[in-house]
């Protein structure tokens, strides 16, 4: 196979704020038309990865490059390139609807007709156009989050960067979110996504990494990694009696003992898994298929962030 | 080192503060507008009949048309100042445009170069509305007080870059009160602007030196009325100093402050 250049590519880069290590000589390379997650509990260094991939945080050590070029030297021409939604509504409260892709527009050196016609195109894709001339701060969240992905998109970018695009929208919107971005992937955009939510990042990444400590655990599409870290089939058990502890104890079944609740990982069509059922399960089992909020919780652990 | 980073793109930012400003021109010109106007009425109408006249750069002269120029002056000083202190807080802190800026090709040093452009912008609109008040009101002398436009500009860029320096410090909106209590009041207080700086004791004198309203304000005198205290070339030369030095602190401060 050739040997393709990629799009972002950094090497052993790390990211110190003071004697803190925020990301730890992390190296990654994301492909042309690939949708790529970085996953990881807070303070994981997601928002500091994705910073420094644009050009807004300077590396501490290490090499960035996007498009080929070092985000040191080329960080304009790159940013001229890429579409940043970030995690904070970033908007211009004191700017309409449409005025906020056609200022924004301006930072790109966007001729005037350009931006009016790329503003009219990416307000009508994002179902935002009937409130052209409204102000920001009377949008509801998820029309906010829109505009902020339409305004990310307002340059024609080749890669967009989408720092929790979904974070506090209600289910509907999330999943309006969901649709435009996957309609984006369909035309061959690059997309580097971060979320706290497994199922988005499931649903929508070819490949991403799990990060922890500033570290990558796992890279791999998300069912690679199902099946690699939490099995095709998972057995929930609420209450469980102690005989039962005991036989997944003596078996060697990968398992999980919390508070009130176990949690048995079997492969497909497994014999072990059927004995279960059989023997110890006449109430409160949750028979599921393995998810890749299993892969992170075991992999990043059940202790709260804070 | 770094360079720094600069280039004509800037003007993107200040022209989108000229569109945030024309959403409300009309409010934003009438405070430009009646505030001389209260000055005056307070000052030159109400406090005249008590002081009659005033000895400056050895002229005499009535108090209104003595301190006339100064409202010019600390006008082109308030202007700035707010801009880049409040102003450019709330759109850095509270509505994180600059941060959505330095995703676009925008460095951080054009951006804080676009808004003291910007308040050194507003500074010139308010000297321009002012000069228009107290021409129709007959306290301007000389056709050169048209200069005070360009001069507003440059005064702008000092005051505006002062204030930047403190946004760059401030941890918060409320801790701005300490530059204003210990830097605008006094200079507004002090700076030759309602009493002759010549009827200070020397050391009240030389501390006025020290002041870039002084300068300022004896310049703005000096375009109006002809005379002024100080020599017009050590003046300019002042603030044009005081504008560069401040300048280049508050794009280290705000670099320290935003690049993370």
């Amino acid at each position: 196979m050739a040997k393709v250049n990629p799009i972002i590519e950094a090497v052993e880069v790390t990211k110190k704020f003071g004697t803190f290590t925020a990301v730890d000589k992390v190296s990654l390379a994301v492909n042309q038309g690939e949708f790529f997650g970085v996953l990881g509990p807070n303070g994981a260094g997601k928002t500091s990865i994705i910073r420094m991939m644009y050009g807004f945080s300077p590396l501490s050590a290490g090499v960035m490059k996007v498009f080929g070029l070092d985000i040191s030297t080329g960080w304009r021409e790159i940013r001229g390139q890429i579409g940043v939604c970030q995690q904070d509504n970033t908007l211009d409260p004191d700017l309409s609807v449409e005025k906020n892709l056609l200022v924004f527009a301006g930072y790109y050196r966007l001729a005037q007709s350009v931006a009016a016609l790329r503003t009219r195109e990416l307000l009508n894709f994002f179902a935002l156009n009937h409130r052209r001339l409204a102000q920001v701060s009377q949008l509801s969240g998820g029309m906010a989050r829109r505009l902020m992905l339409a305004r990310s998109l307002i340059n024609d970018p080749r890669l967009v960067i989408l720092d929790e695009p979904t974070t506090g929208l209600d289910p509907q919107s999330r999943h309006q979110v969901w649709e435009k971005l996957r309609e984006l992937r369909s035309r061959g955009l690059t997309m580097v996504l971060t979320t706290h939510y497994m199922e988005e990042a499931a649903h929508l990444c070819d490949r991403l990494i799990i990060m922890d400590r500033g570290r990558i655990l796992v890279e791999g599409s998300p069912d690679q990694l199902i099946s690699a870290y939490a099995g095709k089939s998972i057995i929930e058990v609420e209450t469980p009696r102690p005989e039962l502890v005991a036989f997944v104890k003596q078996q060697q079944v990968r398992h999980e003992e919390l508070a009130n609740r176990l949690i048995i990982y079997t492969a497909e069509n497994d014999q072990l898994g059927r004995v279960i059922r059989e023997r110890f399960c006449p109430e409160k089992c949750i028979f599921r298929s393995g998810t890749l909020e299993d892969v992170f919780l075991h992999l990043t652990g059940r202790e709260l962030r804070e | 080192m770094r360079s720094l980073d600069l280039s004509w793109r800037f003007f993107k930012v200040w022209r989108r503060n000229l569109i945030v400003y024309r959403r409300i021109w009309k409010v934003n010109f009438l405070v430009p507008l009646l505030e001389p106007l209260f000055y005056l009425a307070a000052f030159g109408v109400g406090l005249s009949g008590l002081i009659g006249e005033v000895l400056h750069a050895g002229e005499e002269m009535s108090y209104i048309r003595f301190i006339a120029p100064a409202l010019l002056a600390t006008a082109i000083m308030f202007n700035a100042f707010f801009e880049t202190t409040y102003a450019s807080f709330v759109r850095m802190y509270y509505q994180k445009t600059f941060d959505a800026m330095l995703a676009t090709p925008l460095s951080l040093n054009e951006v804080i170069t676009a808004e003291i452009v910007w308040g050194a912008t507003k500074s010139m609109l308010a000297a321009a509305i002012i000069l228009l008040v107290i021409t129709t009101l007959g306290l301007v002398n000389s056709p050169l007080a048209l200069l005070v436009i360009p001069l507003a500009f440059l005064g702008g860029l000092a005051f505006g870059s002062a204030g930047m320096f403190f946004t760059g410090i401030t941890p918060s909106i409320d801790m701005f009160n300490l530059p204003i209590f210990l830097f605008v009041t006094p200079l507004f207080l002090f700076s030759g602007t309602f009493f002759p700086v010549s009827g200070l004791p020397l050391w009240g004198q030389t501390l006025a030196l020290i002041s870039p309203l002084y300068h300022l304000v004896e310049l703005t005198r000096w375009l109006i009325l002809g005379k002024m205290e100080a020599h017009p070339l050590l003046s300019l030369g002042y603030l044009t100093g005081f504008a560069l030095v401040f300048y280049f602190m508050s794009l280290k401060t705000m670099q320290r402050r935003l690049i993370k």
